[in-house]
């Protein structure tokens, strides 16, 4: 079953990528979109089998190499951790794949897109069923790779192809750290397979490794470098630059691969990794500063861009920050429910915000937008269904409300009531973040669907942009509700945003915990969140939703009950306004230090050094060198015999004296 | 068993072939003429038969002629490369011979007289066979060299062959002579018997008078100097003949004797034929840049291939001489595979040999032109094709044997050689047509098509050739 699970989009990947051409679009849609629905089936399967069931399992495939001591096998660890994951994969991707069918109609390379696709759920569920380090860096670069691949989809947009480029080095930097991770571990333990790794975590705390110089705690090291991966592909603080401009991927990629499975990678690869991160309490405390504060800043940039997006983009970014909190305090289980409830709800937000973007013909500006309520009102209700998720509305003290409500709410109560060091900051940035979350959801759903229309929803010179857009066959630019085919995923993924908070909390964190995860996540005896979380001061419970209630309140002044009142802020504050919406100026900084002396580099290398140098000393100096060689070998083909003689003769005295003048030995 | 007749059994593939050739000699007089392509259908047909025969032969080890000819899986693994050799020149020359007007019945039976010596030169296990097989091969040769008589390069390629050649048989005689002053005995055994450790140079004397003979075989730098003159000079199925069937026969009598005969002086002979072979490889490298024929070009490759093998060799081990034979095996298809591309470029009735002659292949004749292309690849050495493997065999045993400023020359020299083989292809490729070439004869075309074939599929199915080679490198030590 397993096999069949991880394997079957791998077959439509190969089947749309290799026959896509032969057997046309509609077949590969078809034949892709099947198989992902097949695995999905599964999943939840799989799900009800190993959560509910109690039947984790352990199938393995293959040798993959034996190198002395090193054995890497392919083989599937399907525990409960792994299976929600299945199940937010699967899921959602099958309904990515149904959703593109309508969204990508117009293109003309639907079998490329499909097989990319494919290829990326295959490669996460690699990632997520791995059963050593080594396959889950395979998943991990194979996602990387199709990421890649799906954000310059369109590669005749020079922008695309510099997002696709940005992605893959910026995430370059954190697989460096990751993979020096799996090193060390390997070099502590001897072993890359989890089963091993995890039965010697207790006995490598406290011991160190001499590193330049210095001793450092072997775990806190290993642990850093490991997270360092897990910020690369989770866009967290310093390495989150990539995410935003992956966004000129097509919507439905953005959906599936930037907010649903693929940055949600490095907070699975540090869930799964928790009884190597328990045995390094400053690591954790490193991954709850480091949590915090993306969940801090990315939701301040969110509150002034205009595409929409870029701030579904952001505001992902910020609650990957949540789960990464939830993670830092010990509370592994609230950092997957929050993953796992966030998938839903942000999927949904993503293709509403696609469907937008299908009815405004490529528009993503939000200022071009208003009114759309009575146009496409079935997006509408679907796009308020998965604000209201994010940004955590129900009734506090209860666990009935959306999705994000339960699981968000809980990472805020469990960092206050942790004792890790910088829990009290995580606290505060995570509190005023839930506001400022509220505030930028509902100032996309104001600026979207309420107010006045504005513009023509089609501005001719930089919309279309992507080749197979060129002639407007629309006829009319009147904006219009997306087909069936597009409204179906809305509905369901909306019905996860809306259930799965209350019908899962009590099975990821609430009374069956235990009897859920078994071995899945380890926590330590001393780790005692869950209970210390039901002893928070009802203030504190309180607090998120009474935050979320500010920031909606205070949108709905801005944009409905004072619409010029934005801009006005905006303008009375020109140094802060400017700073936030270029990002923190972290694209300059980056710019400056990182990319524009690597330029000069290169220049140098390649002017100075390859040209001048060594193709000047090399190549051409040797090339040189032949054609004179060349030119008095021939010389000596004179064409008489008596030279040709000679010439053996000297071959044969040259040997001989070689051997009288320098003996026989 | 005891029947006097059965004792011949290790000598029947030579006995086919001698009475052929005989049989041949009888139907060619009595037909004139006329019965040139007969005649030379019958020559393939009985090399067809030799090689079976040998193929056949059970993995035995027979002596015969009171030790002077031996019969093991190494003389026989040779044995089927000089065949192959002699019977793809001979399909190649069929219809060329009757275009260029030289066919004539003594041409194939010259060929397989020269196959006898050369069967008799991988099967020699003793200074006078080695020398008996070694001239009835080179007299044929010269007399094929210069089989187009009315043709004034081709006369000249024979009586410049023959005169060199008749220096390094004297050469070779001359070693020989001082090898048995020293030991006492022509027979191989008996002179590993009798040489070893510390040696007179005398012996060492003996030993590099030897070697320059038969260097002058091989075309090995500096007795070389021949070679581009007769390939250039001799018809072109003639070349190839001269550059596969007797480099095969040349290099198992080198590599027997000094595996056989000289295995206490390892460290002696070494040397020389490291020298060799450095020598060889790098000429091969450099002198094949400037040439603008491309028999000249091939017959300089040739040079520089003879070197390789000869790092093979220089390693000194079973290892080492299996490379050999892997090499020399692949070198043979490769060059039977080139020369069947050259014998196909004809253009208006007439050969033309130059590289310009060959631009804009591809567009007129993109199957030739792709099958050259790989040929000239394999020839450079570029991976995966069977050219890199041969190369690899032998330098992977010089590693082994810590040769390493060897190993590395050879490196070298196979970069520098690269230039001129994807020259070829650049030209075929990338430069204008000057016009198609003529429809080849379909026996040419397919040559070269089956050789393609094994240079593109050598990784895939390797394992004949090495355990073959394996095995008859086993026989010798």
């Amino acid at each position: 079953m397993y096999q069949t699970l991880v394997f079957a989009p791998l077959v439509g990947f190969l089947i749309a990528g290799v026959f896509g051409r032969t057997i046309g679009a509609r077949a590969s849609e078809i034949v892709t979109t099947g198989l992902l629905f097949l695995s999905a089936i599964l999943a939840w399967v799989a799900f009800v089998k190993v959560g509910y069931g109690h039947q984790s399992a352990h199938v393995d495939i293959a040798n993959w190499f034996t190198s002395g001591d090193l054995k890497v096998s392919w083989a599937f660890r399907v525990d409960t951790l792994t299976a929600v994951m299945l199940v937010v994969v699967c899921s959602v991707s099958a309904l990515v794949h149904l959703y593109s069918i309508g969204y990508m109609h117009e293109d003309e390379s639907r079998p490329r897109f499909f097989a990319y696709l494919s290829l990326f759920t295959f490669a996460m569920l690699m990632l997520v069923t791995a059963d050593n380090l080594v396959q889950m860096f395979f998943g991990w670069e194979g996602v990387g790779l199709a990421s890649y691949l799906l954000i310059g989809f369109w590669y005749q947009k020079p922008s695309a192809n510099a997002a696709a480029i940005k992605a893959f080095v910026v995430n370059r930097v954190g697989d460096f750290g990751y993979a020096l991770g799996i090193f060390l571990v390997f070099a502590l333990t001897g072993s890359v397979g989890f089963e091993e790794i995890f039965a010697k975590a207790p006995e490598l705390a406290n011991k160190s490794i001499m590193a330049f110089g210095y001793s450092w705690d072997a775990m806190t090291l290993t642990c850093l470098l490991l997270f360092m991966g897990a910020c690369g592909k989770s866009a967290q603080f310093l390495l989150h630059t990539w995410l935003p401009d992956a966004m000129e991927g097509p919507t439905p990629v953005s959906a599936l691969i930037h907010a649903a499975t693929m940055v949600t990678a490095g907070v699975f690869m540090v869930a799964r990794l928790s009884p190597l991160f328990e045995q390094a309490p400053v690591a954790l405390s490193v991954v709850t500063i480091v949590g915090g504060t993306t969940a801090f800043f990315a939701a301040t940039i969110g509150l002034v861009q205009n595409d929409i997006k870029r701030v579904i983009a952001y505001s992902t970014c910020s609650q990957l920050g949540y789960m990464f909190v939830a993670l830092g305090v010990g509370g592994y289980q609230l950092g997957i429910f929050h993953l796992f409830t966030h998938a839903f709800f942000k999927a949904l937000l993503f293709l509403g915000a696609g469907s937008v973007i299908h009815a405004m013909h490529h528009e993503q500006d939000m200022r071009n937008m208003g009114g759309l309520r009575s146009k496409i009102p079935f997006t509408f209700a679907m796009m308020t269904i998965g604000t209201l998720a994010l940004t955590g509305f129900g009734i506090p003290f209860t666990s009935i409300g959306f999705a994000g409500f339960v699981s968000k709410d809980a990472i805020i109560e469990a960092a206050y009531a942790s004792d890790r060091f910088g829990h009290t900051y995580a606290f505060l940035l995570v509190v005023v973040a839930a506001g400022l979350t509220s505030f930028y959801s509902w100032r996309l759903v104001f600026l979207t669907f309420f107010g006045e229309p504005k513009g023509s929803g089609h501005d001719a010179d930089s919309l279309h942009s992507h080749a197979d857009h060129g002639t407007d066959d629309h006829g009319a630019h009147e904006p219009h509700e997306s087909p069936m085919v597009m409204l179906i995923p809305l509905a369901l993924l909306a019905l996860g945003a809306v259930v799965a908070g209350f019908a899962f909390k009590g099975v990821f964190f609430g009374a069956g915990q235990e009897e859920f995860w078994k071995e899945a996540l380890s926590v330590s005896k001393d780790n005692k969140i869950l209970e210390a979380m039901e002893n928070v001061p009802h203030l504190v419970s309180l607090l998120p939703t009474l935050m979320m209630a500010g920031g909606f309140l205070l949108a709905y002044f801005m944009y409905i009950v004072a619409p010029g009142s934005a801009k006005a802020v905006a303008q009375a504050n020109p140094v802060l306004y400017r700073f936030l919406l270029n990002k923190w100026y972290f694209d300059e900084l980056y710019d400056f230090i990182f990319v524009r002396p690597a330029f000069w580099l290169g220049r140098l290398f390649w002017k100075g050094g390859d040209g001048k140098l060594i193709d000047g000393l090399g190549p051409d100096g040797v090339a040189a060198r032949v054609v004179d060689v060349t030119n008095r070998v021939v010389v000596l083909q004179s064409g008489y015999v008596y030279h040709y003689a000679f010439a053996m003769m000297i071959g044969v005295a040259a040997l001989i004296s070689w051997y009288l003048i320098g003996g026989v030995r | 068993m005891n029947a006097p007749i059965f004792a011949l059994a290790p000598v029947l593939p030579e006995i086919i072939v001698s009475l052929g050739a005989l049989g041949l000699i009888l139907l060619g007089a009595l037909r004139g003429e006329t019965a040139a392509w007969l005649v030379a259908e019958l020559a393939v047909a009985i090399l067809g038969v030799a090689i079976i025969v040998v193929l056949r032969h059970p993995d035995t080890t027979g002596a015969d002629f009171s030790g002077s000819f031996i019969d093991d899986a190494f003389g026989r693994y040779m044995k089927v490369l000089s065949l192959i050799g002699a019977l793809v020149a001979l399909l190649l020359s069929l219809d060329f011979t009757a275009r260029e007007k030289f066919a004539s019945f003594e041409y194939p039976i010259l060929i397989l007289l020269s196959t006898i010596g050369m069967m008799l030169m991988a099967s020699a296990n003793d200074l006078i066979a080695l020398y008996m097989g070694l001239e009835l091969s080179s007299l044929a040769l010269y007399v094929i060299a210069a089989i187009k008589r009315d043709d004034v390069k081709s006369s000249e390629a024979g009586l410049k062959y023959f005169v060199l050649g008749a220096l390094s048989s004297g050469m070779l005689l001359y070693g020989a002579s001082l090898i048995y002053g020293f030991s006492g005995t022509v027979s191989f055994n008996g002179i590993a018997h009798a040489i070893h450790g510390q040696v007179s140079i005398g012996v060492i004397f003996g030993l590099v008078f030897m070697m320059a003979g038969m260097a002058f075989k091989i075309s090995a730098v500096p007795f070389h100097m021949w070679t581009p003159d007769v390939y250039e000079g001799a018809p072109t199925p003639v070349t190839a003949f001269f550059a596969s069937a007797p480099k095969m026969a040349a290099v198992a009598m080198m590599v027997r004797i000094l595996s056989t005969a000289f295995p206490g002086i390892v460290t002696q002979w070494q040397q020389i034929v490291g020298f060799l072979a450095i020598l060889s490889m790098l000429l091969g490298a450099f002198a094949a840049i400037g040439q603008t024929n491309i028999k000249r070009l091939m017959a300089y490759s040739s040079i520089g291939h003879m070197g390789f093998a000869l790092v093979g060799l220089a390693a000194g081990t079973q290892i080492g001489v299996q490379g050999v034979l892997i090499y020399m095996t692949i070198y043979l298809l490769m060059t039977l595979g080139t020369f069947a591309a050259i014998i196909s470029m004809r253009r208006n009735g007439q050969m033309v040999e130059t590289i310009a002659d060959l631009a804009g292949l591809s567009k007129t004749n993109g199957k030739m032109a792709f099958f050259l292309a790989m040929m000239m690849f394999s020839l450079a050495g570029i991976p995966p094709l069977a050219g890199f493997f041969g190369k690899f065999y032998v330098i992977g045993a010089a590693m082994e044997a810590h040769l390493y400023t060897l190993s590395t020359i050879a490196v070298l020299a196979s970069v520098v050689s690269a230039f001129y083989y994807l020259r070829i292809v650049k030209i075929m490729y990338l430069d204008d047509s000057v016009g198609a070439f003529d429809k080849p004869y379909w026996v040419v075309d397919w040559a070269l098509v089956l050789s393609g074939i094994f240079v593109l599929a050598f990784w895939v199915y390797p394992s004949p050739i090495i355990i073959g080679a394996m095995a008859a490198a086993k026989s010798l030590f």
